[in-house]
């Protein structure tokens, strides 16, 4: 059974679009959070944009991106603030310091969604984590010859213009800034000698990683967010030894675990014989997870398959005399 | 455009930042302190030209923090830290600095050769790439310290040594006026100590001042012309020959009466 092209081009076109511009975009700037040992911040910044992004909502009264943007990156940056105020005057570590500020800046949110609800606005907290991918609709294309018409693309979804942007952005970002970015996630101290202020790259990759979480949330929710940060990157830094080899991987591991995700989740239940659908944004971050398995076990130098084999090789080697053979 | 906050034009070459007569480094009534507890405590000193110079006292002395402080890595409470007579801020390229081997993720994915390039990086600037030529200069600091088979390989396949190595490689490729070092010798096989004294040597022939923290009391007279004896407040400095006498260390090192560096190496053999 073949789903028809219409249906597959206003359905699933825009919402697989989304999903791979958001995969593409969280893994990229992902990297440089686990390669800073920060992928917390990841948690933290996805779940304390919340009150900025209902803040903004307010404000504004529309659901315009611009406005909720705007507070997201606020909430974001002072966020970033409080986590380093808790870790300094608390002396906790950064991790602990991450936990109290995101769950008490989520909470925060939650808050002010059930305030706002009361009055009749319409915004709920699940759709904030799960997302609304099966919702993008793109209702200008009729068929494949359509797309030769500029006008179907200016119709794009709004959610789908919006991770476009900010992917571009980090690429951008990450292509103009690629040294300074790598001697600051290295070595902060020598890039201060140098004359790179690491600081202030700490807190651009902060804000970076909000800005694209705040563009993937309404598509994909937190939870997807969140471990399209981290696992796409970890398990890319399993496969190679180069930080640009990892970064590329890192992108392509996302965009892999969107397609099979979405996949799975759209056309799963049919081909299984389930009248349940599955949610897309679920399925994606499952996806994550079993590629991220997979590198743990199949990586070729850091894999455990891999290093088992290394132990045989040096034990197969000549001259080779097992440490229990030479006990006396 | 250099990592300086400065337009390009009013760059000034690095020979023309050290005139004759300024010293390397000079600092004046330096003090730090974590949590008001002071670690540094109005320090003065003026390294000498060229030469090396080590660091020396007890755990806890701030001799690490003075090397962070004089690169601006930690705050001070007041004092004054001037490179060849400019503030620090203004004489980056003259700078090399090799912090402790323990202060950087030995996992991260970058080879031995990337680096060293990142030394060149303060030559570099923003918006450029790491050119064949700066790979090239990383190459030749890697040959220096005989780390050159070794520029493929990931960082943290290197041993100890190896690494310690890569980080003198790397401040090679800064070619700075005034290098400071935090432990070079730290924990590092016989033919590491060998590479990193000859590149201590090699930079001292060609006038550059280092100034290292340096642990091992039995090495100081050997590997140094100078001393600087640190303990919160400067308890001592000079040459070698003046400073590193019973009386003098064992102020340094807290009050307990100290046996001539000469006898620490018969104390140190019995206790191994």
């Amino acid at each position: 059974m073949m789903p028809d092209v219409q249906e597959f081009l206003q359905i699933d076109a825009p919402a697989l679009l989304a999903a791979v511009l958001a995969c593409a975009a969280c893994a990229l700037v992902g990297n440089f959070l686990v390669l800073r040992r920060q992928g917390m911040m990841g948690d933290a910044v996805s779940h304390a944009i919340l009150p900025g992004i209902v803040g903004g909502f307010l404000v504004a009264g529309t659901r315009e991106t611009l406005p909720m943007m705007l507070g997201a990156l606020a909430a974001a940056a002072l966020a970033g603030l409080l986590i380093e105020v808790v870790r300094r005057l608390g002396r906790l570590e950064s991790g602990a310091a991450m936990g109290v500020v995101f769950t008490v800046m989520f909470a925060a949110g939650v808050v002010m969604i059930e305030q706002a609800s009361a009055a009749g606005v319409d915004l709920d907290a699940d759709c904030v984590l799960y997302g609304q991918l099966e919702t993008i609709l793109w209702l200008a294309p009729k068929g494949w010859a359509s797309l030769a018409n500029p006008a179907v693309w200016a119709a794009l979804p709004r959610e789908v213009l919006t991770l476009a942007a900010v992917f571009a952005l980090c690429v951008a970002l990450v292509g103009l800034f690629y040294k300074e970015l790598k001697i600051t996630t290295f070595d902060p101290a020598l890039a201060s000698t140098l004359g790179i202020p690491a600081g202030l790259f700490h807190y651009g990759v902060v804000l970076l990683v909000a800005a694209t979480a705040i563009a993937a949330f309404e598509a994909v929710g937190s939870i997807l967010v969140i471990a399209m940060l981290i696992a796409p990157p970890a398990a890319a830094r399993l496969l190679t030894d180069r930080l640009a080899a990892q970064i590329l991987l890192s992108v392509a591991l996302g965009v892999l675990a969107a397609l099979v995700g979405y996949g799975a989740a759209a056309f799963g239940p049919m081909l299984l014989g389930v009248s349940h659908s599955l949610n897309a944004a679920g399925m994606i971050a499952v996806a994550s997870g079993l590629i991220l398995a997979l590198a743990v076990l199949f990586g070729p130098r850091h894999g455990l398959l891999g290093r088992r084999r290394a132990v045989g090789r040096l034990r197969a080697a000549p001259g080779f005399v097992a440490p229990e053979a030479q006990k006396p | 455009m250099q990592y300086l906050w400065r337009t390009p034009g009013s760059r000034t070459a690095p020979e023309e930042a050290s005139p004759i007569g300024t010293p390397p480094l000079e600092i004046r009534g330096l003090t730090v302190a974590y949590h008001r507890r002071p670690v540094l405590w109005n320090v003065d000193y003026a390294a000498p030209s060229g030469g090396l110079i080590a660091v020396v006292g007890p755990n806890g002395a701030g001799k690490s923090t003075l090397i962070k402080a004089c690169l601006g890595l930690v705050p001070s409470v007041s004092g004054t830290v001037e490179v060849f007579g400019r503030p620090i801020a203004k004489q980056r390229r003259l700078i090399g600095y090799v912090p402790q081997r323990e202060s950087v993720d030995w996992d991260f994915p970058v080879s031995a050769l990337d680096v060293v390039a990142m030394g060149r990086y303060g030559k570099i600037g923003w918006f450029r790439p790491v050119t064949r030529a700066h790979k090239e200069a990383a190459l030749h600091a890697l040959e220096r310290v005989g780390m050159a088979d070794f520029a493929r390989r990931q960082i943290g396949q290197l041993s100890g040594g190896q690494q310690q190595r890569v980080f003198l490689a790397r401040a090679l490729a800064q070619e700075a006026q005034l290098y400071f070092m935090d432990e070079p010798f730290a924990g590092v096989d016989a033919a590491t100590e060998r590479a990193v004294l000859q590149v201590l040597r090699d930079l001292d022939a060609a006038g550059r001042t280092v100034i290292c923290v340096h642990h091992d009391l039995q090495t100081v007279s050997d590997y140094f012309d100078h001393a600087l004896l640190l303990n919160t407040r400067v308890v001592a400095q000079g040459p070698v020959a003046r400073v590193m006498t019973p009386d003098l260390l064992s102020r340094t090192y807290g009050g307990r009466p100290m046996p001539a560096p000469a006898a620490l190496g018969a104390l140190g053999a019995e206790a191994s």
